[in-house]
């Protein structure tokens, strides 16, 4: 995976935003979040979308090379349970993210900054409701403890 | 195939607290196959250490390459630059591994970085099972190919116990009655009158009970 780029949430000055990743399936939240976008659904704009073929593509390096470069929060947003393309590359998804949320706390990160969603493409309202509720739980849960300290000053 | 698990990162952070820098030597062969300790998983260990090092104050670099054989000094002798300027060496190869490494390389620390279970196979996908212990003196043929010294609880040769119930082992109901699938087995090749034979007690010195072995081919030797 190349450098996951934590300057893509832009910063104002001062105040520290969550950067979170979503790594959307091709076949269901991609749409979704585009349908969201058609519809001019507001979501929080610190969100960086990774497209993705399948959430069962995603392996186990790539999201902790996520955190370990300083990116606050991660969802895998994938399709519904019984509607992957791939058969069952979401369940294996879901396998992975479970194993990976209890890692995160072992390492001391925190499982609750990684979750997944299941949703179809026609879902835009819940793929909004998801991308603000993981938004608002990285924003009070604090900036990624392995983060450069500036940040976390620059919250306080 | 010899079959490990890994230890988990808060066990991997402890066996290195006292090193600052530190070499991850995968091995490409038995560990790699059972998902333990190839390249891959010699990374995702690298990054679960790195960041709990990081989280506790005391960063830690760490250095990664997977060998093709840890069991073998050909491919060992490759490693010196690499452990030379590490202060420490974690070895995702089995114990065979680690113990390889430690010889060849008598001034580092050498530390396990899974735990070795048993030589078995692939039953499903990431999931493994116990076939063979190594006694030393093979005697599958008289099972049909099913072995009671790895297979019953009791490794008993003269099977069965009699404390079976529906095929499954009285001593855990997870595992299967050795001795009833040897029967199945003799049944179906057409050999049960080797169930009629009493095998006299097993000589065990032959196995591990007389210390660690080793085999000499001299027709192989140089």
């Amino acid at each position: 995976m190349s450098q996951v780029q934590t300057s893509a949430v832009p910063q104002s000055a001062g105040k520290w935003k969550p950067e979170v990743i979503i790594f959307c399936c091709n076949y269901c939240a991609y749409a979704a979040a585009d349908l969201a976008g058609a519809r001019r659904m507001q979501y929080p704009p610190n969100v960086r979308v990774v497209h993705v073929p399948c959430t069962g593509k995603i392996a186990l390096e790539h999201i902790l090379a996520s955190f370990e470069k300083g990116i606050d929060g991660v969802l895998v947003a994938g399709c519904l349970e019984g509607g992957c393309h791939f058969l069952e590359g979401n369940l294996r998804a879901k396998r992975r993210t479970e194993h990976l949320r209890d890692m995160l706390d072992e390492i001391g990160v925190g499982r609750e900054r990684l979750r997944m969603v299941n949703l179809s493409a026609a879902m835009a309202p819940t793929f909004v409701q998801r991308v603000s509720e993981i938004v608002s739980t990285v924003e009070s849960l604090g900036p990624n403890p392995l983060k450069a300290r500036g940040a976390r000053e620059a919250q306080t | 195939m010899i079959v490990a698990s890994p230890k988990s990162v808060t066990e991997l952070k402890q066996l290195i607290d006292r090193h600052q820098k530190v070499l991850f030597v995968g091995c490409g062969t038995c560990v790699t196959v059972c998902l333990a300790g190839g390249e891959r998983e010699v990374g995702i260990a690298g990054y679960g250490v790195r960041m709990a090092r990081k989280l506790a104050g005391q960063p830690v670099e760490i250095e990664q390459v997977t060998i093709e054989r840890q069991c073998d000094n050909e491919f060992i002798k490759d490693l010196a630059p690499a452990v030379e300027r590490n202060q420490a060496v974690v070895s995702f190869g089995c114990a065979a591994g680690v113990q390889a490494l430690a010889e060849r390389f008598p001034g580092k620390p050498v530390y396990p970085a899974l735990d070795t279970q048993f030589m078995g196979i692939l039953e499903e996908q990431a999931t493994w099972t116990e076939k063979c212990m190594g006694c030393g003196e093979c005697m599958l043929a008289e099972f049909g190919g099913i072995c009671p010294v790895t297979r019953c609880a009791k490794h008993m040769l003269n099977g069965p116990c009699g404390g079976s119930t529906t095929d499954r082992c009285e001593v855990s109901a997870d595992k299967p009655c050795a001795w009833q699938l040897i029967y199945k087995r003799l049944q179906s090749i057409g050999q049960l009158e080797r169930l009629e034979k009493i095998h006299p007690l097993k000589d065990w010195s032959k196995a591990w009970h007389g210390g660690a072995r080793k085999v000499v081919r001299p027709e192989h030797r140089i």
